[in-house]
C-alpha cells in the first residue's frame, strides 16, 4: 500500500470548561458573516457568502428561455437548483460527479427558496440558481440559501422576502448555534432551518441525530431568532453598493462646493 | 379536500390510512417486508453480504439504502437512474436508521478494519397513491426486523457464513410519521390526491424512546412555528401506533 | 394611508413601503393593510398609487414597445429576433414593408442573421411569445451608430421625466440617440468623440439611476468633456 493508513478520528473536545466551543465561540453565537452581491458579470444576479471556512458562490440566470422546452410550464417559471461542491472544498477531494446528498441539497434549497419568488409573473420560462461551494466547513446548505437569495434579489427577480437561514445542533448534550464541521460531525444532532420573518414561514427544515420534544423547540427557537439576525445582515448588503455610490457622490459633491 | 372534518376518503385529519403488512415474501432476501398504505404499496427487501468497512469507522458495519421509483408504480415514474424524488426518500429512511441507531453496528464487524457485514436496505415502490416515505419506512424497519442472517466467522483468511438463522442486532425502531398542509389544515398520511394540493409537508422520524431523530420539510411553501409543534406532537403519537402494527406483523 | 419609506429610498425586498389604501403598482405587494416592496428598487409615490423602481431586472416585452434585437434565424415566412427578454420574438414578413408575393423568395435579403432592427411589439400575452413588426415611422434595419446594452429597468431613467434626460444628452452630445425598452440604446453622432461622450454619459445613468441631481451631474460630464453640442442630422 503505498498510503500510510489514516489515522482513525478521535472526537476532538468540542466544548472546553468554561463553555467556549473549539473556535471560541459561545453556545448562541453566529460564525463571522461576509456578505457580497453582485460580483459576477455574465449572471443576472449573484452573491458570494463566506461563514466560518464555507465559501460559496451563488449565481442565478434567469428568468430564461426554457431550454429543453417541455419542461416549461404555462402559467409561471420553473425554479431550478444545482447544489455543487467543488472537489477541494473539502478534507478529502470529493469526485466532481453529482452525489446523492448534492441531489437531495439541491431540492431542499429549491424548495426553501420557491415561497417566496413571484414566479407567476414570467409563464414558460426558467429561473436557474446554482450554489457551488468552493469550501466547505458546515452549514453549507443554509450558507447557499443566504447567498441564493441575494442572487435572485440581485438579479432583479421580484419575490416577497428575503430567505434567512441557519443550523442549530446538539454538541456534547447541549444546544449550539451554527455548527462548524467538526462540530457537525462529532455532534448529536443538526438541525438546519430557513425562515422568512414577515410571513412568519419556515421553508426549510431538516434533522437528523437525536433531540427530544423540547430541545426541538428551543433549538428550532434559537434558529429563528439567529435568522432574524442574518435577515437584517441581507438586507444591507443588497443595499451596500447603491448607499456607497451615493455616499461617494455626495461626499465629492460636498468638496466641490467648498473648493 | 376537506368538508366536515372529513377528508375525500372519509378519515379524520389526523388518521392514517388502513396498514397492511406482510413479512417475509421474498425468501432470496434476508429479510422481507410488503406495505399497503392505503393504496400505496412498497416492498423492501433486505440483505446482508460480506464487505468491508470505511477507513474513518473501521469497528462498525455498513449500512446503505436505496430507493427505486419503478415505473409500473405510477405514470409519474421513468426508468432511469433515481432522480431527486427517489434518492430523497431513501436518503429520509436512511436518516431514520442510521440516526436512532437503529442497528448495532458494532456487532457487524467480522474483521476489524477489513470485513464487516453490509446491510442493504432496497425500498422498491409498487404503487404511488401518496406518502411513500411512511409506507417505504414502516417496510425498511420491518424488514430489518424480519431478516435472519447466518453467522459470519473468520476461517484463516477468508469469511464463512455457519448456517443459522439470526436476528439483525436491532437497538431502536424508528417509524416516520408524515404531515402535509392543505389550506390552513394540518393533514396526518397525505394520499396522492392531497399530496397534488398541498403547500408543504413535514416527515418526522420518532424512536422507540419518543426522541426526534430526522425530520425533513418537503413542498413549495413552508410552515408557521406553531404548526411544526403541532406535527411533532402528531408524530410522536402515530409513530407508537405504527411501531407496534410494523414489529407485531414483521416478526413473521 | 401613510407612506412608510421616503420616496427614492433604496428599498430591499419585504421592506414594508407603505400602509393603507394605496393603490398597488409595480414591485410591490399588499399584505392586509400593508404594502411591501418585491424588489431592490427605489420607492415612487404618483399620487394615490406606490411602487418600486428596480435597480436591476430583466426585459418583459410589453405591446407598443419599441425595441432593438439582432436577427439569429431566417425562417420561412419571417426571422427570429432576439431582444433580450426570455422569449424568442418573431418578426413575421408580413409585417414588414415592402412587396408581397413570390418575389419575397429570400427573406434574407432584407435582414440576415446579425442584424440590428428597431421594431414595435405588436402581441404579446402569456401564452405565447412575442410579435414584431417594423412598419412604422423610423423602424427597420439599423446598419450605422454604436450600440449600447444596459439593463432594462433603466430606461425609464434614461429618458426621464417627459424625456427630460435623453433630451438632455442629445443636445449636449450633439448625438442622435434611439432607445429601444429592451435595454438597448443607439448612438449616431457627427464626431466619434461625441458618440464617446454619449456612450459614457449612458453608462453613467445606468450606474447612478437611483440617485439625485443625476440629470445635472451627467450634463457636467459631457461639458466637460469638451463635446460641442449640436444635433447631429442623421
Amino acid at each position: 500500500m503505498l498510503w500510510e493508513k489514516l489515522p482513525e478520528s478521535k472526537p476532538p473536545e468540542l466544548i472546553d470548561s468554561k463553555g467556549f466551543r473549539a473556535d471560541g465561540r459561545r453556545l448562541d453565537q453566529l460564525r463571522p458573516i461576509k456578505l457580497e452581491v453582485g460580483i459576477l458579470d455574465k449572471a443576472d444576479g449573484s452573491a458570494y457568502v463566506e461563514q466560518g471556512k464555507n465559501k460559496i458562490m451563488c449565481a442565478v440566470y434567469g428568468p430564461r428561455e426554457a431550454h429543453p422546452k417541455h419542461i416549461a410550464l404555462p402559467d409561471r417559471a420553473v425554479i431550478r437548483c444545482r447544489y455543487h461542491m467543488a472537489p477541494f472544498s473539502v478534507d478529502e477531494r470529493k469526485s466532481p460527479a453529482p452525489s446523492r446528498r448534492e441531489m437531495e441539497l439541491s431540492k431542499v434549497i429549491r424548495e426553501s427558496l420557491e415561497p417566496v419568488v413571484l414566479a407567476d409573473l414570467y409563464p414558460r420560462t426558467t429561473i436557474d440558481l446554482f450554489v457551488e461551494v468552493l469550501q466547505s466547513d458546515g452549514g453549507s446548505r443554509c450558507a447557499g440559501i443566504i447567498g441564493a437569495s441575494l442572487a435572485l434579489a440581485d438579479a432583479g427577480i421580484p419575490m416577497t422576502e428575503l430567505v434567512a437561514a441557519c443550523a442549530v445542533g446538539k454538541v456534547q448534550g447541549k444546544l449550539a448555534l451554527d455548527l462548524s464541521d467538526s462540530e457537525d460531525k462529532y455532534g448529536e444532532a443538526d438541525l438546519p432551518v430557513a425562515f422568512v420573518p414577515n410571513a412568519n414561514l419556515v421553508t426549510l427544515l431538516q434533522m437528523d441525530g437525536s433531540l427530544t420534544t423540547e430541545e426541538f423547540e428551543k433549538g428550532l427557537g434559537m434558529a429563528l431568532e439567529a435568522c432574524r439576525t442574518i435577515h437584517g445582515l441581507q438586507r444591507e448588503a443588497l443595499k451596500k453598493k447603491y448607499h456607497e455610490m451615493k455616499e461617494a457622490v455626495e461626499e465629492k459633491e460636498e468638496s466641490e462646493v467648498v473648493a | 379536500m376537506i368538508a366536515g372534518g372529513k377528508r375525500m376518503d372519509g378519515r379524520g385529519p389526523e388518521s392514517y390510512r388502513p396498514i397492511v403488512i406482510q413479512s417475509g415474501l421474498i425468501e432470496k432476501a434476508n429479510g422481507s417486508v410488503h406495505v399497503s398504505l392505503g393504496k400505496s404499496k412498497v416492498l423492501v427487501g433486505v440483505k446482508v453480504e460480506v464487505g468491508e468497512p470505511f477507513p474513518d469507522t473501521p469497528d462498525e458495519g455498513v449500512l446503505t439504502v436505496n430507493a427505486e421509483l419503478v415505473p409500473l408504480a405510477s405514470p409519474m415514474f421513468e426508468p432511469g437512474p433515481p432522480g431527486e424524488q427517489a434518492i430523497e426518500l431513501a436518503r429520509v429512511v436512511d436518516r431514520g436508521i442510521r440516526e436512532s441507531k437503529a442497528i448495532d453496528v458494532k456487532s457487524l464487524v467480522i474483521q476489524r478494519g477489513k470485513k464487516v457485514q453490509v446491510v442493504y436496505v432496497d425500498v422498491y415502490v409498487l404503487d404511488h397513491d401518496g406518502n411513500l416515505i411512511d409506507a417505504a419506512a414502516m417496510a425498511a424497519l420491518g424488514a430489518l426486523v424480519n431478516a435472519k442472517v447466518g453467522k459470519f466467522e473468520m476461517k484463516a483468511d477468508e469469511v464463512v457464513v455457519k448456517p443459522g438463522r439470526h436476528a439483525l442486532p436491532l437497538n431502536n425502531y424508528p417509524v416516520s410519521v408524515t404531515v402535509a398542509k392543505v389550506g390552513k389544515t394540518l393533514l396526518v398520511d397525505p394520499s396522492l390526491e392531497e399530496e397534488r394540493v398541498m403547500s408543504a409537508r413535514l416527515t418526522v422520524t420518532i424512536d422507540k424512546n419518543g426522541a426526534i431523530c430526522a425530520m425533513q420539510k418537503g413542498g413549495l411553501s413552508g410552515f408557521t412555528v406553531e404548526e411544526l409543534k403541532r406535527i411533532v406532537g402528531l408524530a410522536v403519537e402515530r409513530s407508537a401506533e405504527n411501531r407496534a402494527k410494523v414489529l407485531a406483523a414483521a416478526k413473521g | 394611508m401613510v407612506l412608510v419609506a421616503e420616496v427614492k429610498q433604496v428599498v430591499a425586498p419585504g421592506e414594508l413601503v407603505a400602509e393603507g389604501d394605496h393603490i398597488v403598482g409595480d414591485n410591490v405587494y399588499r399584505v392586509g393593510n400593508q404594502i411591501f416592496s418585491a424588489s431592490v428598487g427605489i420607492v415612487e409615490a404618483d399620487g394615490n398609487r406606490v411602487l418600486v423602481v428596480p435597480l436591476k431586472g430583466g426585459y418583459i416585452p410589453m405591446v407598443g414597445d419599441m425595441v432593438a434585437g439582432r436577427i439569429v434565424d431566417v425562417g420561412l415566412s419571417g426571422w427570429s429576433v432576439d431582444i433580450l427578454a426570455p422569449y424568442p420574438a418573431m418578426l413575421p414578413a408580413s409585417e414588414t414593408p415592402g412587396p408581397r408575393g413570390p418575389r419575397r423568395r429570400d427573406l434574407s435579403e432584407s435582414f440576415d442573421v446579425g442584424d440590428m432592427v428597431l421594431a414595435q411589439v405588436l402581441a404579446f400575452d402569456r401564452t405565447r411569445d412575442p410579435l414584431l413588426t417594423t412598419k412604422g415611422p423610423g423602424l427597420g434595419k439599423v446598419s450605422t451608430g454604436r450600440v449600447v446594452e444596459i439593463s432594462a429597468a433603466k430606461i425609464p431613467r434614461l429618458i426621464g421625466r417627459k424625456g427630460s434626460m435623453i433630451g438632455m444628452l442629445k443636445r449636449e452630445t450633439g448625438c442622435q440617440i434611439t432607445v429601444g425598452r429592451n435595454g438597448v440604446a443607439l448612438v449616431w453622432g457627427k464626431s466619434p468623440e461625441g458618440e464617446r461622450v454619449a456612450v459614457e454619459a449612458i453608462y453613467m445613468v445606468e450606474r447612478e439611476a437611483h440617485m439625485r441631481g443625476l440629470t445635472d451631474r451627467v450634463r457636467e460630464m459631457i461639458v466637460k468633456a469638451g463635446v460641442v453640442g449640436e444635433v447631429a442630422r442623421v
